[in-house]
């Protein structure tokens, strides 16, 4: 075991990655002699050279039409977007061609890109530098989505990730780039929770509260203090958004009868709303109330100096609690209005 | 802007010499010149028997190359079979020349499938249909090209109104930065539906290439002699390690953008008349006579090679078995997703249903 940053722990497995398979090739916006604005890849074209950590020019759509080239020729590129709010221009590709390309050639053509973006908020950052857009994503048949939440999964699954004949989304919260954490480096990655699969992060029994990425770390703060409440809080960390791994979704809902699902990104079309029918299908005669969503409100990210209103926080996550538990003092803003 | 439009074979079917263009055709000598011959009029037979079958109900649309046979061909001969073309959706002339089956060129357009073929088997992607979108693909497979060392090209095909598009302006910046072993290959043929290329730029499209960096020569994309020849040049400095070309083709889209359009509505038939002098088969034709090669015995062979050609493109079209209910999930991921298998096993089970309905029925 070592103890590594997020960040550390993503950049060892991008090492591992290219250090057992020849054909990986890292592709972004200042990711070579930098290491990237994070300093994700710091050290790696030093080390695999510039023909396999490649700066590329400022062109978004150009860097994952390139990697769809170059995976055509047998390579597997890992790309950098370099902020969440710079994927836009590469949508088109990732969409109508990344995502697509299996299902066109009938399987003849493979995509094993992995497409690593920084996302959501916390970091006091301009506009375009903290946005949550994966439910784009997961919208988008073709793709697998990933957010993780601790050095040990970013570790793992970016290998997953890579090791995947399927595209992969992967997204890195970049407010806990530097929480630190103890990775096991030696661990197989045959032996590992497959990267489709959520995780219970906490056992409880009295409410479910699911959620991914940087707000994982909030919830589990959030399971300690309701505890003090006296309330048992299960919480969830998905790693996978797409697919959705609904097993230890509809086993907890099925003991807790009471669910609460957070996420950073606006809350209309987003994966809770998603989450919610779901298990609303899978689990209606078990719900004792109505599933809660607890996210970031429908408009544009803010500034920074308001960014901690937009942001699902403690206060707001057990506030979420204490509405599905039917206390008298939730806030009732929670409840959907007519 | 002034770009010369460099050409071998004029329009009256008289060869001219081009310093430039002569030296990489020196060896095609008039049975070559005739094999190209044949292969235009192979393909604009094939093309012209696949818009009979989309108005005779067999296909759902076809998007015809009529007019643009010298430009494609002259640069898919060019081709050796390591090299990777990526091109849009009206290249059935260079599917042809990578030896494409004739059922596979038609099978998209009955909407069996999305791709006809496997583009392994010919070293061609299937068709793009994201305009502009294969060239990024293109520059990133040359960028493969070059990693492994090899001495393979990419050609991208795409047409006048992809020039507009960012992504081709993005895939010349990458090419040229990285000096990669691509041709962006570019049929002007002067109409993306019903805009005319003048809407798309003011000057020759060949001359964005110099603002990249990237060398480029402006041929008649009507002398397949001149485009051999262009594509050759392209393709040499590619695999000498002299990085990116850009050819423009100046050709005429002959027939409408798709058999879905009504070019009467958008384009005067005065310009029609003008290109239709300018045909690429019947300069061929007109050379190979005056060189006492257009034999009845040739004549006889091309046709008889067109007319198995439209049979075979026939038959295999009739022949082409319609997709499976299920085939609707297949391969939209390469491993299992667990979603997306639940929705599958319910749809199966909701067909299923009916089938028991139905035998229930019968007993």
């Amino acid at each position: 075991m070592s103890v590594l940053t997020f960040g550390q722990a993503i950049n060892a497995g991008l090492r591992k990655a290219m250090d057992q398979d020849p054909k990986v090739v890292l592709m972004g916006e200042d990711i070579g002699k930098l290491g990237g604005v994070f300093r994700i890849t710091d050290g790696l074209q030093k080390d695999f050279g510039a023909h396999r950590v490649i700066d590329t020019p400022l062109a978004e759509a150009g860097i994952l039409g390139t990697a769809v080239g170059l995976a055509y020729r047998g390579y597997r590129p890992v790309v950098e977007i370099q902020f969440d709010g710079f994927v836009y221009p590469a949508f088109d590709q990732i969409v109508c061609q990344v995502a697509k390309l299996h299902y066109r050639t009938r399987g003849a053509v493979s995509m094993p890109l992995t497409i690593r973006v920084p996302f959501g908020g916390g970091i006091g950052s301009p506009e375009h530098h903290s946005e949550s857009p994966e439910a784009y994503f997961t919208h988008t048949s073709g793709l697998r989505v990933i957010s993780v939440s601790n050095p040990q999964d970013a570790y793992t699954m970016i290998q997953q990730a890579i090791a995947s004949n399927d595209p992969v989304v992967f997204f890195e919260p970049k407010r806990r780039y530097h929480t630190k954490g103890e990775v096991d480096e030696e661990a197989e990655l045959s032996t590992a929770l497959p990267m489709g699969r959520a995780r219970v992060a906490v056992e409880g029994t009295d409410a479910t509260l699911v959620t991914y990425g940087p707000l994982v770390p909030t919830a589990l703060d959030a399971a300690t203090a309701a505890l003090d409440d006296g309330v048992s809080l299960e919480v969830i960390d998905l790693r996978s958004l797409s697919p959705l791994d609904y097993e230890p979704l509809v086993a907890s809902v099925r003991k807790t009868g009471r669910l609460v699902i957070a996420h950073e990104a606006a809350q209309s079309g987003g994966l809770g709303a998603e989450i919610a029918a779901g298990i609303t299908e899978r689990c209606f005669e078990y719900l004792e109330a109505p599933p809660i969503r607890v996210t970031g409100f429908d408009i544009p990210y803010p500034p920074s100096k308001l960014e901690t209103h937009h942001l699902p926080d403690l206060d707001r996550i057990l506030d979420g609690v204490d509405h599905v538990l039917g206390r008298p003092y939730a806030f009732r803003a929670q409840e959907a209005g007519a | 802007m002034d770009i010369e439009l460099l050409s071998l074979i004029t329009e009256e079917g008289r060869r001219v010499p081009n310093e430039i263009l002569d030296p990489w055709v020196t060896d095609v000598d008039t049975g070559q010149l005739a094999d190209l011959y044949q292969d235009m009029v192979v393909i604009r037979r094939i093309d012209a028997e696949a818009t009979a079958l989309q108005r005779q109900g067999e296909l759902a649309l076809w998007p015809p190359l009529l007019g643009q046979e010298a430009a494609q061909i002259g640069s898919g001969r060019a081709l050796r079979a390591d090299d990777f073309v990526f091109s849009s959706y009206r290249e059935h002339g260079v599917a042809y020349c990578r030896g494409v089956g004739l059922d596979d060129l038609v099978r998209v357009w009955r909407g069996n499938t999305f791709s006809g073929w496997n583009p392994f088997a010919v070293n061609m992607a299937v068709p793009q249909v994201i305009i502009g979108a294969q060239t990024l693909h293109a520059t990133g497979y040359a960028l493969g090209i070059q990693h492994d060392g090899a001495d393979a090209a990419a050609i991208a095909y795409f047409g006048d109104g992809a020039t507009s598009q960012g992504d081709v302006n993005e895939a010349m910046v990458f090419a040229a930065s990285f000096q990669a072993p691509v041709i962006f290959f570019c049929q002007n043929n002067h109409w993306a539906i019903s805009e005319p290329v003048g809407l798309q730029a003011h000057a020759p499209l060949a001359g964005r290439a110099a603002g990249f960096g990237i060398p480029a020569l402006r041929v008649d994309g009507n002398d397949v002699l001149a485009v051999l020849a262009a594509t050759r040049i392209a393709l040499d400095r590619a695999r000498a390690g002299g990085g990116p070309s850009y050819i423009e083709a100046v050709t005429y889209r002959m027939g409408p953008h798709t058999t879905a359009d009504d070019p009467t509505r958008y384009r005067d038939a005065n310009e029609l008349e003008d290109w239709a002098a300018k045909d690429p088969i019947d300069r061929v034709a007109a050379l190979l006579e005056s060189e006492g090669m257009l034999t009845p015995e040739l004549q006889a062979e091309v046709a008889a090679a067109a007319d198995a050609a439209a049979q075979g493109l026939r038959a295999g079209c009739l022949g082409l078995h319609d997709p499976v209910p299920m085939d609707v999930f297949t391969h939209v991921y390469a491993a299992p997703h667990s979603e997306l298998d639940r929705q599958r096993a319910s749809y199966e089970g909701y067909l299923a249903s009916f089938e028991a309905v139905g035998s229930e029925g019968n007993s």
